[in-house]
């Protein structure tokens, strides 16, 4: 069927992008002149719509995911977040549709916010849905965190083939009990693992009180991740465990391979052939961080490692990874609107790790909040200062000769980014 | 904006012997703590090493016993599931904790624990959930949420900040006060400009931050009232609230 939408808007789009204007422009023309674009493009891919959604590892999971299916010969249509989910989503279709509004792909992996998760799956049901998890993030946003679930379970009831569950966190395994349609699978964690992935819940409570609502009997995964070593990783999945070298760094990365593989598993798996395993492992090993999620650099020589915190269970997963001796540490706090403008989570992370080697540079708007934080687990503090660029030269200048460590939420890492590449040459490990 | 560098961290002053040790009960910290709600009993329980004295900390869970000797009680936020879990628990306690309040126990009770203290709390689809009646307020769902940095001007604790994140609106009735008026952010509600209930040493308020390392003044407060309360007078320590002075400064400049 011939749209004349489809020639517009790409035109729409051509001379946007002349004009150096963003990416919505185009798709919010296409969306008025033909709202069901996006929705009969999308349901024309022979695997269908899979969708990867929760608090925490959207981005790198679904760029995971990408590039399992590809290594399995699968053309992958993908989206870049944006401020308008669906507007978005519209403008990288139109990007890539012919001018008859064909999508030349046999899949599209879409990252999925929170926030226009409903929007989305009322008007696209999934064939897939991949859900991480429900953590104390953006809470100023969302309001509160079981609505953060309803939103998750809502895209699992909308979802008509798969649905894939984090086992290890309740709120996202207990939405298997809501569904009677989709087929349900599990990626999960060895025992060994768990003390590295406190539950919200049990942030502060008491020794010996339960956790609230576990479940009472884990299901079997799928996949499950079973060992984490310094540059790989043991997974298990039919039976066999098997070991393969990782890029990717922090114990909760590689926790979300286990999730990419299990969505990668699902897919593949639907069609005649099994999925060809060597290549996903492979794939999976070659994997690294997406853009402005964490980053390993050299800086003058010398490893720094940028590690994203954006909520409690993020910073103490950060803290956990990587251990504080031996590391010249600064801490990047900003509470602008991409960051979240409650700093109350500060408070649920224990610091105390931090006490033996101290803080070397505090900065961003909130640096003094955090100096506070830290007083208050008694854990010394060498500079405080707001300006994240002056902070960030002293931070390397006196810190030569020491590897480095930055946590920093996320306009704190774009601002740092920017300023290493003025001071001094980067070299991107991963 | 403002450079600092290399100044000593503050110290913790080395405790000599104990002027006292000092009970801080939190109230249901597994089902009512979000928010940082742990960063309040964290700055009583390091405070009062600072000031000198010894910090028992207690919790008191669903279906706990009641500790016996409790010299301060923090309560905090919570869901609205926290909410419905500790509902009759909480019930159960309302007379131990009514006669605590008039005995003059100083409290500290944030958002779904300040509603709780009230008289009820209407939901939006009308079904009434009891509160127990400590303090004389009444709170009524809305479909509005209120959110942001929030300023409160009080007589009591000079300008009070701290954040907001509540759906529930409180209104006073004759027997509280109100802690003090908004000239940023909302408050107990979206109409009358007040914030927060006072009523003999309890302090009640919606803002979480948490809300005493930024208003050491009120950490201080309930400290000081618990001591008095039990040993006749207190002698204050010498915290270093340099930090808290320079995360204030910055916290009254940022967006709401
Ligand atoms: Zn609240």
């Amino acid at each position: 069927m011939f749209s004349f939408s489809v020639p517009l808007g790409k035109l729409v789009r051509r001379v946007s992008r002349l004009r150096g204007g963003g990416s919505a422009l185009p798709g919010l023309v296409v969306e008025k002149i033909d709202p069901g674009f996006m929705q009969r493009t999308l349901s024309t891919l022979p695997h269908g719509v899979a969708v990867v959604s929760g608090t925490n590892g959207k981005t790198t999971t679904t760029k995971m995911v990408v590039e399992l299916l590809e290594s399995q010969g699968l053309r992958v249509f993908t989206n870049r977040t944006g401020s308008n989910f669906t507007r978005g989503v519209a403008a990288a279709l139109l990007g890539e549709v012919d001018w008859r509004g064909r999508l030349e792909a046999d899949i599209a992996v879409l990252e999925l916010d929170e926030a226009h998760a409903v929007h989305f799956v009322n008007r696209v049901p999934p064939r897939f849905s991949l859900l991480l998890n429900v953590l104390r993030d953006q809470l100023d946003r969302f309001g509160e965190i079981d609505k953060t679930a309803q939103l998750l379970q809502h895209i699992a009831s909308k979802t008509t083939g798969t649905v894939v569950l984090n086992r290890e966190d309740p709120r996202v395994a207990r939405i298997a009990a809501t569904l009677d349609g989709p087929e349900v699978r599990y990626f999960g964690l060895d025992d060994s693992l768990l003390s590295t992935f406190p539950n919200d819940d049990e942030l502060r409570a008491g020794p010996g009180s339960p956790a609230p609502a576990a479940l009472p009997q884990k299901p079997p995964a799928d996949v499950v991740l079973r060992r984490v070593g310094a540059d790989n990783a043991d997974f298990e999945y039919d039976g066999a465990t098997v070991t393969t070298g990782m890029k990717l760094r922090g114990v909760y990365n590689i926790f979300n391979a286990a999730a990419a593989l299990t969505l990668a598993r699902s897919i593949c798996g639907g069609g005649s052939a099994a999925p060809d395993h060597a290549a996903l492992l492979t794939a999976l090993s070659q994997v690294a961080p997406a853009f402005g999620r964490g980053e390993s650099l050299v800086v003058d020589g010398l490893p720094l490692d940028l590690v994203l915190v954006k909520n409690p269970s993020g910073f103490r997963l950060g803290l956990q990874s990587f251990p504080a001796g031996g590391y010249a540490t600064m801490i990047a706090i900003n509470d602008n609107y991409a960051d979240g403008r409650d700093m109350s989570w500060l408070w649920d992370v224990d610091f105390e790790s931090l006490r033996e080697d101290g803080v070397d540079q505090l900065t961003g708007s909130r640096a003094y909040d955090m100096a506070l934080r830290l007083q208050y687990d008694e854990v010394s503090i060498r500079a405080v200062q707001t300006d994240i660029a002056p902070a960030l030269a002293d931070f390397i200048r006196n810190a030569q000769g020491k590897p480095k460590r930055v946590f920093c939420t996320y306009t704190a890492m774009l601002a740092i980014r920017r300023e290493l590449s003025k001071i001094t040459t980067v070299e991107v490990v991963s | 904006m403002t450079a600092d560098s290399g100044h000593a961290p503050p110290t913790t002053p080395s405790a000599d012997a104990s002027k006292g040790t000092i009970r801080v009960l939190q109230l249901y910290p597994r089902d009512m703590n979000i928010y940082g709600d742990w960063g309040n009993a964290l700055v009583l329980q390091q405070r009062l090493k600072w000031h000198g004295y010894t910090p028992e900390l207690l919790e008191y869970n669903v279906g706990d016993e009641f500790p016996d000797d409790v010299d301060l009680i923090v309560g905090g936020g919570g869901q609205d599931s926290g909410q419905l879990v500790i509902q009759d628990d909480l019930q159960s306690r309302a007379e131990t904790l009514r006669g605590l309040a008039e005995d003059d126990t100083p409290m500290l009770l944030i958002c779904g624990t300040y509603q709780l203290f009230g008289r009820f709390f209407k939901t939006r689809s009308g079904s009434v959930i009891p509160g127990i009646g400590v303090l004389d307020v009444e709170t009524h769902g809305t479909d509005e949420r209120l959110i942001g940095n929030v300023k409160v001007t009080t007589t009591e604790f000079g300008e009070v900040l701290g954040y907001e994140n509540h759906s529930g609106q409180t209104t006073l009735g004759p027997g509280v006060a109100p802690l003090g008026t908004v000239p940023k952010g909302t408050g107990n509600n979206s109409k009358d400009g007040q914030e927060g209930a006072r009523y003999r040493n309890i302090v009640a308020s919606y803002l979480h931050g948490s809300l005493l390392p930024k208003n050491p003044a009120i950490a201080d407060y309930l400290i000081r009232t618990a001591v008095e309360r039990k040993y006749g007078s207190f002698t204050p320590g010498g915290p270093d609230d340099r930090y808290a002075v320079l995360a204030r400064e910055h916290a009254i400049r940022r967006p709401r």
